[in-house]
């Protein structure tokens, strides 16, 4: 049995698709209830919704075989797990966004308002910046407006958000897109099922360029 | 002796020790505290670089051992031809990756230290698939090799920076990543598809050698596959040529480990259980000229394996009042253990103790 958990959500369902296309389809997971575990017995697959940001955890556990996971949680918790294929859909951007205005003239400490504090720190980290991080988790934009922060860094996808509230991208940090990761330990008692996954995707992926 | 009564880490303790022995390797027994000084100078090897550290009597700063190599290697006589095998089983301290907080974790292992041969990788290599063969049939060990993965990254370029980045991406077996991340440090063609043949390589271990043949073509990794080669044709003779694979995943720190490296896993437990190499460049650079190869186990983890958990805790709850006579009480509770029924006399019923069958033994008392 090849447990497979995937992120709530819209980027889950296309994920889903893939995995339909891959051969483990699971009919019942398309009623619309609030089950939260879909088992398909003769695939032997069994699915699970989960918070996108939890992916990881219940991977690294061993809970789940298989995930799919975002790069910026990967990136932010870096959890002891393969990262087999990148499935190159949920595209968007880490970024560094400030007020239009803003100019960091490296005289004093940066104040730094993110969801996603491990990748702000090691992106100052490696520029020698000295900064101070306010830990946010949501509406990280506002921030700047009202002077709690000089800059955010956060994921931007279109861009919209932040332009509405007059912001604009100062410098882009790493390109994010979702990822297919898998357990170590699975990998070694699972690998035929692992790995025709990977091949089914692979192809999947190829084919949607 | 009752089986069920020991715990899956408790069990091994016991079968591990009686194997080792029969191999010829001694236990060694040590303190379990060590100078401080011991692991800043090697802090790269540790697993986790935070230590407890205290003060002694006279001041010396001193650490709850959070490894024991170190500590075996410190004490092992360094001379020309002799060699020495020991086992150990200790708890040492850490902090965990998943908590970030120090945690006491139960080790047990065996070090050869000395003159290494081919012979010893070997038997190394195999006491550790036969110890997780004691532990779960189910097991599986991944099995690389240093001086591989270091010549071809070293052949690729001679920047530090991406050699430590691209063996992070090997280790996590990102080939996307690690096409992106050559193209981006512009390694030539011919030394990006030889990494990434590393990346995917992963299988019965003589079908990966037979793969790798064109791709290690320098001195040195040339040098390290038949190395790899060798050690290959006397597996392939045991028991366990199934359950080892080779997989470049596998990847310790090029500072210490210079040849094999392995990692053992067992079904159901989520990360390795096993982690072991062949460290010859640690002893050098505790300025020692002989090699070492050993492994460790980490025994808290086989808490996670699944063991039959038992419906009651005692089979008999006898229950006795102030007017017992405790002669009889005993007569009663000897004639029950003599039986092999475990017993548990209380006054009363204990609010959370699940028993298969009640006895009161004063029907007037209660």
């Amino acid at each position: 049995m090849l447990n497979v958990a995937l992120p709530k959500g819209r980027l889950g369902e296309k994920v889903y698709a893939m995995f339909e296309k891959a051969g483990y389809e699971c009919p019942s997971i398309k009623e619309n209830n609030r089950k939260l575990i879909f088992e398909n017995e003769e695939k032997q697959v069994r699915y699970f919704w989960v918070k996108p940001s939890d992916v990881s955890i219940y991977v690294e556990r061993g809970a789940a075989d298989i995930g799919v996971a975002g790069k910026d949680i990967l990136l932010e918790y870096s959890p002891d797990i393969y990262e087999l294929l990148d499935l190159d859909m949920g595209k968007c951007r880490m970024a560094v966004a400030g007020k239009k205005d803003f100019y960091d003239d490296n005289t004093r400490t940066l104040k730094v308002a993110t969801k996603f504090v491990n990748i702000a720190k090691n992106h100052y980290a490696s520029k020698c910046r000295d900064i101070d991080i306010i830990k946010l988790n949501g509406s990280i934009e506002i921030a700047p407006i009202l002077g709690l922060s000089d800059v955010i860094v956060d994921i931007v996808e279109t861009g919209t958000t932040l332009k509405e509230n007059d912001l604009e991208v100062i410098e882009t940090i790493v390109p994010i897109s979702a990822r297919l990761i898998a357990n170590k330990s699975s990998f070694k008692f699972k690998t035929k099922e692992i790995e025709n996954v990977v091949e089914s995707m692979k192809a999947q992926v190829k084919s949607n360029d | 002796m009752d089986n069920k009564v020991l715990k899956n880490e408790e069990k091994a303790v016991f079968t591990l020790r009686s194997l080792y022995k029969k191999y010829g390797y001694l236990p060694f027994k040590m303190s379990k505290f060590e100078e401080y000084d011991l692991y800043v100078r090697n802090k790269d090897f540790l697993v986790s670089e935070r230590v407890i550290t205290f003060n002694d009597t006279n001041g010396r700063l001193l650490a709850l051992k959070p490894d024991v190599t170190l500590s075996i290697i410190k004490n092992t006589v360094d001379e020309a031809g002799c060699k020495q095998k020991v086992y150990y089983n200790e708890n040492v301290y850490r902090v965990s990756g998943s908590t970030h907080e120090f945690k006491e974790i139960m080790q047990t292992g065996i070090e050869c230290i000395g003159d290494i041969a081919l012979y010893d990788i070997y038997e190394v290599l195999s006491l550790g698939a036969m110890s997780l063969n004691e532990i779960s049939s189910d097991f599986a060990i991944d099995v690389s090799h240093m001086g591989v993965l270091k010549s071809i990254l070293d052949e690729a370029s001679d920047n530090e920076v991406f050699k430590k980045e691209i063996t992070s991406l090997i280790s996590e077996k990102n080939s996307h990543e690690a096409t992106a991340l050559c193209e981006k440090y512009q390694i030539e063609e011919k030394y990006k598809n030889k990494i990434l043949s590393l990346v995917t390589a992963y299988g019965n271990m003589a079908d990966v050698i037979k793969k790798l043949d064109p791709v290690c073509e320098n001195e040195q990794s040339k040098k390290a596959l038949c190395e790899l080669r060798a050690l290959c044709a006397l597996l392939e003779k045991t028991e366990f040529k199934d359950k080892i694979k080779l997989d470049f995943s596998v990847v310790n720190d090029m500072n210490y480990y210079n040849g094999i490296v392995f990692k053992g896993f067992l079904n159901g437990i989520s990360e390795g259980v096993l982690s072991g190499g062949q460290y010859d460049t640690l002893m050098q650079r505790m300025g020692r000229k002989s090699g070492a190869v050993g492994f460790a186990i980490y025994l808290d983890l086989l808490e996670y394996l699944q063991s039959t958990k038992s419906e009651y805790d005692v089979d008999v709850l006898l229950i006795y009042s102030e007017k017992t006579d405790t002669l009889s009480l005993v007569n009663s509770i000897n004639s029950y253990i003599e039986k092999g029924i475990c017993v548990s006399a209380q006054k009363s019923i204990p609010a959370k103790l699940r028993y298969k069958k009640i006895v009161y033994l004063d029907k007037e008392g209660c």
